[in-house]
C-alpha cells in the first residue's frame, strides 16, 4: 500500500495492485475512499438513533406523561406503563446532543468528506498515512460502540446534558445516569477525541505535503480549505476537552477536587474542597465553541463547491471566502465565554466575550452574501445537492441572525438556556450542517458508489425536510422568548406556560414528519448503492480533480500519472471556452490568463 | 384539538405518499432515466423556491400572530428590564429586516436564474467594492449593537453598594429554593454547607455564632418591596442550578463552592401586574385552556385556576425534578413588606 504513495505526482511509476481479501478491502481497509464510506455508514447509523431519540422526547413534550406504545417498545423498564420516566427524558436529550454533535456532525461529516475529498481534490494517491487513517476509523467505531453500550447500563446512560457540567455529572447520588453511564460516556469521548486528533493530523499533513504539481494553496477548492482549517481547529481545541474529561474522571473516581467544592447531598457533606465547576465550563467550552465551527466549516466548504458547480459560475470572492474561513477559525477559539455570561464569571470577561462574539458575525455575513452573489446570474442546475445547498444558506442566515441576540451579554441574561437557544443552534449548526452533509452525499454519491441517487426521491426528501425544519425550529424562538426553559421533562408544573402547549404539539408533529421523511432518503441511499443508475465519470460537469479518476475505485486513485493542475477550481462559464467548465488539469490556452482571483 | 391535529397529520402523510407515487409514475413515463436535473426539474424547483420563500414569510407571520405577544419583550417588572427590552426590540428589528431581504434575494435568485440548456452563466468572480460594502455594513451595525449592549450589561452587572440594596440569599438544592433575608442589619450571617445540621433544622448551614446571623430569617417565598434595589447572593448546596426570574429579566447560576450575585429593582407590584390588560388577557386564555383539561389537572393535584404570580425557576439542568423547582415572588409596597418581615421567625428561633 505505502509503495503506491506518490508525493510529487510527476513520477509515472505503476500502481501496484495487491491481492485483496474481504477483510483488507472492506473492514481493515487503508484506502481513504473505503474509510470515507465506513465513516459515512457509521455516522448514518448513529444519526438514525439520534433522530429517533429526538422524536421520542418531542412526543413527551407535546403530550407529557401520556402512555405511548413507542416508549413501551423502545424504553422498556424506563417507561413503566408506557409513560416516560423523567430521568430517561434527560438521558435522551443528553445522548441525542452527544450523538448528533460528535458522532454525526463531526465524525460523520468531517470524517467522511475529509477522507473522500482531500486526496482526490488535491491530487494525491491516498492520505499521508493510510494506517493511521484506518486506526482513526476503528477508534471511532469503538467509541460509537461504547456510547451505544452506555444506553443499556443498569442506572441508565449519562443524563447531565451533553455539556456534562459537574457536579451533576460527577456525583452518582445526584443522578442515576452519573454512575456507570457517565463513566462509559467519558471513556467513549476520550477515544473519540483520539480518533479525531489522528484524523486531523493526517488531513493537515496530507494537504500540506501531497498536493499535485501546480496545486498551489490559492488553487485549492474551498472544500479542501474548509476541511483543512477544520482539522487545525480540532487539533487546537479537542485536547482541552480531553483534559477536562480526564480531570472529571479523577474527581469522580480518585477523590480529587478539580471541579467540586462544598457539597452537601443526601444528608452528608462530601470531602471535596477548593474546586470550581466554572473551571470545567471554561475547559468544556474552549472545545465546545470551536466544535460548532468544526461542524459547520466542512458544510460551508461542501456548499461552496456544490453551489459553484451547479450555478455554472465561479464562487464569488474566492479569496474573501478563504479569508473568512481563517477569520472564523481564529475567532472561534476566543469566543467560548458567551456560553457562560450567567455562570458567575467576572462580568468584565462577559464584556470581552460579547465583543469577540459579535465580531464573528462579520466573516459569517461575508460568506452569506458571497453565496447569494454566486447564484446571481448563474445557470442553476437544481440537482438535489443544489437544493440542499440553497437550503443551507437559508437556515444559516435564519439561525445565524439570532446569534446577535445570544452573543449580546445583556440580552442573553433573559434568553439563556431557553428554547430560543435551541432554535438558534439547531438552525445555524444542526440543520445547516445536516443540509451540508446531505448536499455532499447527493453530490459525491457517484464518486463513492459509482451510481447515481434517484433525483425525484431527493426532491421529496429536500422539500419536506425543509418545511419541517422551519416548522420545528421557527416557532421555538417565540416559546423561548416567552421564557420556557430547555431540558424540562414537562412544562405542566408551570401554569404560566400552559398557553404554549399547542405550539409544542405542532412542533412535535413537524418533527415526526421530518423524521419520517428521512426514511425516503435512507431508502434512496441504500437502494441506489446497489441498483442506482450507473454514473458517468463527471456527471455534474465539475472542474475539480476527483472527477478525473475512473468511476471504479482503484488503489492510488489514478491509473496512470497524477494529473497536473494549471488553473483554480472555479473556471465555470469562462469566456473563450466552448464548454461551460474547464477542469483544473486543462492547461491554459495561448494568451489565456488565469484569473487573478 | 388533538383530534384535529391527528387528522392534519394523517392528511400530511397521505399527501406526501400520494405525491411520491405520482412523481414515481412521472419518472417512469419520462424519456430519459437521467438522474441529473433537466430544464423541467429546474423550472419546477425554481417555482418551489418562490413557494418556499412565501412559506418562510407565512410561518414568520403565523408565529408572530399566535405566539408574538412576546410577554418577555413587554411588561418587564424591573428597572433594568426596560433597557434590555429596548435593546431586544432594536436587535429584533435589525434581524427581521436582514432576514426578510436576504431570504428574498436567495430564493428569488434561485427562481430567476434557474438553469436552461444553452444559456451561459455570467463569469463574475470578484468585486472588491461589493466585498468592502458587505464587510463594512455589518461592522457598523454590530458596532452600534455592541456599544449599546455593553453599556446595558455594565449597568446591570456592576452593583453599586452605596445604593444600600436589600440583601437576600437565594439558596438552591435538588429540587427546591429557599430565601434567607439579612434582617435589620442588612448583613447576611456567614454560612457554609459544612455547618448544615439537619437535626437542629439548620438546613442552610448558617453560622449560629455569627452576630450578623441573629436577625436573619429563612423563607420559602420571596417578598420584595417595590422600588428598592435587591441584591441576591446565590448559593447552591449540591449541583449547579440557575436562578431565573423571567419577569425581572434576571438570571444567575448558583454554583456550589462560591457565591454569585445579581441585583435589580422591582418596579411593579404583583397586585398592579395582575391588573395589566395584557396579563389579564393572558391569564384568561390560560384558564380557558386549563378548564378544557380539568380532570387531568385535578388528578395531578394542581389548582385548576391560574392566577398571575412572579416566579423563580431553575434554568440549569439539575436532575430528575429539574422541571419542577420553583418559588413564588411577591412584589408589594414597603408597608406590606415590613409587616410580612415582622411576622417571620428569626434564624436562632427557627432552630430546634
Amino acid at each position: 500500500m505505502s509503495a503506491t504513495l506518490d508525493t510529487h505526482g510527476h513520477d509515472d511509476h505503476d500502481v501496484h495492485h495487491h491481492k485483496e481479501t474481504f477483510v483488507t478491502k472492506y473492514i481493515f481497509s487503508q484506502d481513504h475512499k473505503m474509510i470515507a464510506k465506513q465513516y459515512l455508514i457509521t455516522g448514518t447509523i448513529m444519526g438514525v438513533i439520534g433522530v429517533l431519540m429526538s422524536i421520542m422526547f418531542r412526543i413527551q413534550i407535546a403530550w407529557p406523561e401520556k402512555p405511548n406504545i413507542l416508549f413501551e417498545a423502545l424504553l422498556g423498564k424506563w417507561a413503566p406503563d408506557g409513560v416516560m420516566d423523567a430521568d430517561v427524558y434527560l438521558a435522551l436529550v443528553t445522548i441525542h446532543g452527544t450523538i448528533m454533535v460528535f458522532f454525526v456532525l463531526t465524525a460523520g461529516l468531517s470524517g467522511t468528506f475529509s477522507n473522500l475529498l482531500i486526496p482526490l481534490q488535491i491530487g494525491a494517491r491516498d492520505m499521508a498515512s493510510g494506517f493511521l487513517n484506518m486506526v482513526s476509523y476503528w477508534l471511532f467505531f469503538i467509541s460509537s460502540f461504547i456510547m451505544l453500550c452506555s444506553l443499556f447500563v443498569e442506572a441508565g446512560p449519562a443524563a447531565a446534558g451533553w455539556t456534562i457540567y459537574p457536579p451533576l455529572s460527577a456525583l452518582p447520588m445526584a443522578q442515576g445516569g452519573s454512575g456507570m453511564g457517565m463513566t462509559l460516556w467519558l471513556i467513549s469521548m476520550a477515544i473519540f477525541i483520539a480518533q479525531s486528533l489522528l484524523g486531523s493530523l493526517n488531513y493537515i499533513v496530507t494537504v500540506i505535503n501531497l498536493r499535485t504539481k501546480g496545486m498551489s494553496m490559492t488553487r485549492l477548492p474551498l472544500t479542501v480549505w474548509a476541511l483543512f482549517v477544520t482539522a487545525i481547529i480540532g487539533l487546537v481545541s479537542f485536547p482541552v476537552l480531553l483534559s477536562a474529561a480526564l480531570l472529571l474522571i479523577m474527581d469522580r473516581s480518585f477523590g480529587t477536587s478539580f471541579f467540586l467544592s462544598d457539597i452537601f447531598i443526601q444528608g452528608e457533606v462530601l470531602h471535596y474542597q477548593g474546586g470550581s465547576p466554572v473551571l470545567f465550563e471554561h475547559l468544556f467550552w474552549f472545545l465546545g465553541h470551536p466544535e460548532v465551527y468544526i461542524v459547520i466549516l466542512p458544510a460551508m466548504g461542501l456548499v461552496s463547491e456544490i453551489m459553484a458547480t451547479n450555478s455554472r459560475k465561479p464562487i464569488f470572492g474566492y479569496r474573501a471566502m478563504i479569508a473568512s474561513i481563517l477569520a472564523i477559525a481564529f475567532l472561534s477559539t476566543i469566543v467560548w465565554g458567551h456560553h457562560m455570561f450567567v455562570s458567575g464569571m467576572n462580568p468584565f470577561l462577559g464584556s470581552v466575550f460579547t465583543f469577540t462574539t459579535l465580531l464573528i458575525a462579520i466573516p459569517s455575513a461575508v460568506k452569506a452574501f458571497n453565496w447569494i452573489t454566486t447564484i446571481w446570474k448563474g445557470n442553476l442546475q437544481m440537482n438535489p445537492a443544489m437544493l440542499f445547498s440553497i437550503g443551507f444558506v437559508s437556515t444559516f442566515i435564519t439561525g445565524g441572525l439570532t446569534g446577535i441576540i445570544l452573543g449580546d451579554s445583556a440580552l442573553d441574561i433573559n434568553v439563556h438556556d431557553t428554547y430560543f437557544v435551541i432554535a438558534h443552534f439547531h438552525l445555524v449548526m444542526g440543520i445547516s450542517a445536516i443540509y451540508g452533509m446531505f448536499a455532499g452525499i447527493y453530490h459525491w454519491f457517484p464518486k463513492m458508489y459509482g451510481r447515481m441517487m434517484n433525483k425525484n426521491l431527493g426532491y421529496i426528501h429536500f422539500w419536506i425536510t425543509a418545511i419541517c425544519a422551519y416548522g420545528v425550529f421557527f416557532p421555538m424562538h417565540f416559546i423561548g422568548m416567552a421564557g420556557l426553559p430547555r431540558r424540562y421533562y414537562t412544562n405542566s408544573a408551570f401554569p404560566l406556560f400552559d398557553d404554549l402547549a399547542n405550539a409544542n404539539v405542532i412542533i412535535t408533529i413537524f418533527a415526526i414528519i421530518g423524521g419520517l421523511v428521512q426514511i425516503v432518503y435512507l431508502y434512496n441511499f441504500f437502494v441506489s448503492m446497489f441498483y442506482g443508475k450507473k454514473a458517468e465519470q463527471n456527471p455534474w460537469k465539475s472542474t475539480t480533480l476527483e472527477w478525473t479518476t475512473p468511476v471504479e475505485h482503484i488503489h492510488g486513485n489514478w491509473p496512470g500519472a497524477i494529473p497536473h493542475v494549471y488553473r483554480w477550481s472555479y473556471d465555470y462559464s469562462k469566456p473563450g471556452h466552448d464548454d461551460d467548465f474547464v477542469p483544473q488539469n486543462v492547461p491554459l490556452k495561448e494568451g489565456e490568463e488565469e484569473l487573478q482571483h | 384539538m388533538t383530534a384535529l391535529l391527528t387528522i392534519i397529520f394523517v392528511l400530511f402523510v397521505a399527501i406526501a405518499i400520494w405525491q411520491m407515487v405520482k412523481i414515481f409514475d412521472l419518472a417512469q413515463v419520462g424519456k430519459s432515466n437521467s438522474q441529473i436535473a433537466t430544464d423541467e426539474d429546474n423550472k419546477i424547483n425554481g417555482y418551489l423556491m418562490i413557494a418556499f420563500m412565501v412559506f418562510i414569510y407565512v410561518i414568520t407571520f403565523l408565529s408572530l400572530y399566535y405566539l408574538g405577544d412576546l410577554p418577555l419583550m413587554s411588561n418587564s417588572a424591573s428597572e433594568h428590564g426596560e433597557e434590555i427590552d429596548n435593546l431586544m426590540w432594536i436587535s429584533m428589528i435589525v434581524i427581521f429586516l436582514v432576514q426578510t431581504i436576504t431570504q428574498f434575494l436567495l430564493h428569488y435568485f434561485a427562481y430567476k436564474y434557474k438553469g436552461e440548456k444553452g444559456r451561459k452563466a455570467l463569469f463574475y468572480a470578484d468585486n472588491n467594492t461589493l466585498e468592502f460594502i458587505w464587510t463594512i455594513i455589518p461592522v457598523i451595525v454590530l458596532a452600534g449593537l455592541i456599544i449599546y449592549g455593553l453599556f446595558t450589561w455594565n449597568d446591570i452587572m456592576n452593583i453599586d453598594e452605596d445604593e444600600d440594596p436589600l440583601v437576600i440569599e437565594l439558596y438552591a438544592q435538588q429540587f427546591s429554593w429557599k430565601a434567607r433575608y439579612s434582617g435589620g442589619d442588612n448583613v447576611l450571617g456567614k454560612a457554609n454547607v459544612r455547618l448544615i445540621d439537619i437535626d437542629r433544622a439548620n438546613v442552610l448551614g448558617v453560622d449560629e455564632n455569627d452576630p450578623n446571623a441573629q436577625d436573619d430569617f429563612i423563607t420559602s417565598e420571596i417578598h420584595l418591596p417595590v422600588g428598592r434595589k435587591v441584591l441576591f447572593k446565590m448559593r447552591s448546596q449540591d449541583v449547579l442550578h440557575s436562578a431565573y426570574m423571567p419577569h425581572f429579566r434576571a438570571q444567575m447560576n448558583c454554583v456550589p463552592g462560591m457565591v454569585t450575585q445579581f441585583a435589580f429593582t422591582p418596579t411593579v407590584t404583583t397586585a398592579e401586574m395582575r391588573q395589566r390588560p395584557e396579563i389579564v388577557e393572558k391569564v384568561k386564555n390560560i384558564n380557558e385552556l386549563r378548564r378544557e383539561r380539568q380532570a387531568e389537572i385535578e388528578e395531578a393535584g394542581q389548582e385548576l385556576l391560574y392566577e398571575f404570580d412572579y416566579i423563580l425557576l431553575c434554568n440549569k439542568i439539575c436532575g430528575k425534578s429539574h422541571y419542577n423547582m420553583q418559588m413564588n415572588i411577591i412584589v408589594e409596597t414597603q408597608e406590606e413588606f415590613d409587616a410580612w418581615a415582622k411576622e417571620q421567625t428569626t434564624f436562632p428561633n427557627s432552630l430546634n
